[in-house]
């Protein structure tokens, strides 16, 4: 009985967050990983363009939620993502014809691409805050759990409550389709192949025909909605503030170079590797190994390894320790 | 226009700013000396952030987006200088928390010294593992021990280790010079950190330095928020000593008040200019030695070497130089730089607020201070920090003056004016954006440009 309840409250507290965490951070690392890809540079304006997607979908979910309009028990966001899609789509390729395209023309060197998306990360952050203002925002309606931690104790019968919240099951669903779908349009189809041809090789690429603009705008298209649903869910599973998504930049940095630049592959293992070790670490184990020792063996501290305000140091150390054995990332991104 | 003719014209215009500030109340100008030198002191604190950042990008093309980290660590600097020891703290753990760091790092040169002289396989593998989880735990239960007792002592008022002031609890503002002593501190301490940085992020490509450099500073920002027996924490040390004598000091001595009546100055007034002038002028000494240096340094034959590396790597490396390790170089000198001049705003500040570090403000600003000046000039590094933290401060008068333009035509206490008024403040990101973006794309070389 106390290895059931040491199991499930290992899926509540460990399994089910770090799983939800992780595919948000893979969507996220997707997107940069992309970008790498077939721009060449690291986007450091993807933390707040996700918020720029995260705060378009709001609007629209307020909007629709003031008309009563609602699919409960699904959250009305949804209903709203694809309109949040397609004003971040707009917007970076508004970007992307005002900033980078000069610098591809005269081809710069990565950094001022880098420099670039740092003025873009500034009027982003501006504009967000303008629109939507710094503070927490709420959006989330619908049911609030699949599983709800007292129904479960009832089925059960265990000390233990396993609660699965709607936002938590949403996320880990759509991650899988979008990235099944994803993969298939890599994979599959021939504007994905022209766009893996083109990140193996431009010129070979550009000799076969090509259109290199083709591809970019493709590229954004597709980075607008992976932010923007990694957003939205990041948004819905805790909370949206602007700052938050700023600061996301680094586990979504680590992730996808964890992984290996600019290998989709990678960027998604990356995100489950960061995100379980940010909850491993950070999480208290008192409870779990409770369970598991013999009575007299019971911890008296929270056996946490460390404080949750040190989350960012856990995706640092991974970073370095991988830049320094294997630089490439795990699964052999493009060249260091 | 020529470079000797542009260089003093742009420094002029920009004096006309602060002057204008000072005078005339006219259009965004706040028409208060205080107002301007206020801004002033902490241009000039911003000039030395810049002239560290140009360094390295200007000198050396690294791109480090860690500053907010090495200015909050000269921060600290201040604090562990300048603060008089907390009473009975040092007994009551301090020393064990210094034994839990030693054995923290001497667990970490265990393992590299494993790793490197033991033969390859699983064996290896498993004592350093071995080695990671025995040193944590005896690190963390050393550790523990002594921060639970550093932190019960008098929690509401210290809490804290404290510094070196020898002045004790009650006297430390009279040895207001141990704030000067902790900026070169605060130098070496952000040197250290971009040292373990640079170790693992130079060589590599460009762009992870900035994403390495970005991590260590949110790190360095997290630790100095959350262990409260350093520095106590989001608490904040407020009180620091000061360099310079005190307003109240100032009013109460018959000599100044003689002074400010013949200058025909009110004495409240003439003590607060009084201090921020004492400032400027401890800050303007700083800047033109380190302008002075690092104009000699730049046209040395190691600035030669520094521009030829950031110019072609390749053709450095075959001439025998060593890329990686002068990047290193550089980098720690820049980082240095950037200590020294958080301690400097620590100390102006009188206070360390580690929840006002903000990378926007700290990391970015720098940047566009460095672009929109001249990156590779010197001067241009620091007329960008004047110019920049100038608009920084006024962009919110500006911006409210434009908001107010715009939103004339509105009906007053519509939602829509309320809300465009109220988000002015946030022009400023906005703002510097577009500034940073202009600036690259139309005059990529800056205001004053490299020769």
């Amino acid at each position: 009985m106390d290895f059931l309840n040491a199991v499930v409250a290992l899926t509540n507290f460990v399994l089910i967050p770090a799983i939800a965490y992780g595919s948000q951070l893979a969507l996220g690392a997707l997107g940069v990983t992309l970008i790498y890809g077939i721009l060449r540079f690291s986007n450091f304006a993807h933390g707040d363009s996700m918020a720029f997607g995260a705060m378009v979908t709001i609007l629209v979910t307020w909007w629709f939620q003031s008309m009563g309009v609602s699919i409960a028990p699904l959250p009305t966001a949804l209903l709203a993502l694809p309109f949040g899609i397609v004003g971040t789509g707009l917007m970076l390729l508004a970007t992307d014809r005002v900033v980078y395209r000069f610098y591809r023309r005269v081809k710069a060197k990565p950094i001022v691409f880098v420099m670039a998306s740092m003025g873009v990360m500034f009027i982003m952050n501006g504009l967000v805050r303008f629109v939507i203002g710094p503070d927490d925002q709420r959006f989330a309606d619908g049911a609030r759990f699949i599983i709800s931690a007292r129904d479960f104790k009832e089925w059960s019968g265990l000390r233990e409550g396993l609660a699965f919240k709607t936002s938590q099951g949403l996320t880990i669903v759509t991650a899988v389709i979008v990235v099944a779908a994803l993969f298939w349009f890599l994979n599959k189809t021939r504007t994905g192949k022209s766009m893996r041809a083109f990140s193996d090789n431009e010129d070979l690429a550009l000799l076969s025909g090509i259109n290199p603009e083709r591809v970019v705008m493709i590229t954004w298209m597709i980075v607008a909605g992976l932010i923007t649903i990694a957003g939205v869910l990041y948004g819905l599973d805790k909370t949206f503030k602007p700052f938050t998504y700023f600061q996301l930049l680094l586990p979504i940095f680590a992730s996808a170079i964890v992984g290996g630049l600019g290998n989709p592959l990678g960027a998604i293992a990356g995100g489950f590797v960061i995100a379980f070790s940010e909850v491993g670490v950070t999480y208290a184990w008192k409870k779990v190994v409770t369970y598991l020792l013999p009575e007299s063996l019971a911890p008296s501290s929270l056996v946490q390894l460390m404080s949750t305000d040190y989350k960012f140091a856990v995706s640092f150390v991974i970073l370095i320790i991988v830049l320094l054995f294997k630089p490439t990332g795990l699964f052999r991104g493009q060249s260091v | 226009m020529s470079q000797s003719i542009r260089t003093p014209l742009m420094f002029a215009l920009v004096a006309l700013l602060f002057i204008l500030q000072g005078s005339t109340d006219w259009w965004i100008f706040a028409g208060s000396w205080n107002a301007s030198l206020a801004i002033l002191n902490m241009a000039l604190v911003s000039a030395v952030m810049a002239l560290g950042v140009n360094l390295q990008w200007g000198y050396a093309g690294l791109f480090n987006v860690g500053v907010m980290g090495f200015v909050a660590l000269g921060g600290l600097a201040t604090v562990l200088v300048s603060m008089p020891p907390t009473p009975g703290a040092w007994s009551a753990g301090g020393f064990k928390i210094i034994a839990g760091l030693v054995l923290g790092a001497a667990t970490i040169v265990l393992m590299i010294w494993q790793f490197k002289h033991m033969t390859k396989g699983r064996r290896r593998n498993l004592i350093m593992l071995a080695t990671l989880i025995a040193g944590f735990f005896l690190f963390r239960w050393i550790f523990d021990a002594g921060v639970a007792g550093v932190e019960a002592v008098n929690p509401a008022q210290t809490g804290y280790l404290g510094g070196l002031n020898p002045g004790g609890q009650d006297n430390y503002r009279a040895h207001g010079y141990m704030t000067l002593l902790a900026w070169p501190v605060g130098g070496l301490l952000a040197a250290g950190a971009a040292w373990i940085v640079g170790k693992t992020a130079l060589g590599l490509r460009s762009d992870y330095l900035a994403i390495a450099t970005l991590g260590i500073a949110e790190i360095i920002v997290a630790i100095i928020k959350n262990e409260d027996w350093m520095a106590r924490g989001v608490k904040n040390v407020i009180g620091l000593p000061r360099p310079v004598p005190y307003e109240v000091d100032l009013q109460r001595s018959a000599d100044f008040v003689a002074k400010a009546d013949a200058l025909g100055m009110n004495v409240t007034t003439a003590s607060t200019i009084a201090v921020k002038l004492s400032y400027s002028v401890l800050f303007t000494v700083v800047l033109i030695v380190l302008i002075v240096l690092a104009q000699l340094s730049l046209h040395s034959p190691w600035g030669r070497m520094m521009r030829a590396i950031r110019d072609n790597e390749v053709a450095a490396q075959a001439m025998g130089k060593n890329v990686t390790g002068r990047h290193l170089q550089i980098f720690i000198l820049g980082s240095a730089l950037c200590g020294l001049a958080g301690a400097m705003m620590t100390t102006l500040d009188g206070q360390l607020t580690p929840g006002t570090y903000q990378p926007l403000r700290y990391t970015f600003l720098i940047w566009v201070m460095v672009i929109v000046g001249g990156s590779g000039n010197n001067l241009g590094a620091v007329l960008g920090g004047f110019l920049i933290w100038f608009l920084w401060i006024q962009v919110e008068p500006i911006g409210y003056w434009a908001m107010t333009l715009v939103t004339s035509g509105l009906a007053d206490g519509s939602a829509l004016k309320t809300h465009l008024l109220d988000s002015a403040a946030h022009m400023r990101l906005f703002s510097m954006g577009v500034i940073l973006l202009l600036v690259l794309r139309f005059s990529p070389r800056g205001l004053i440009p490299e020769k």
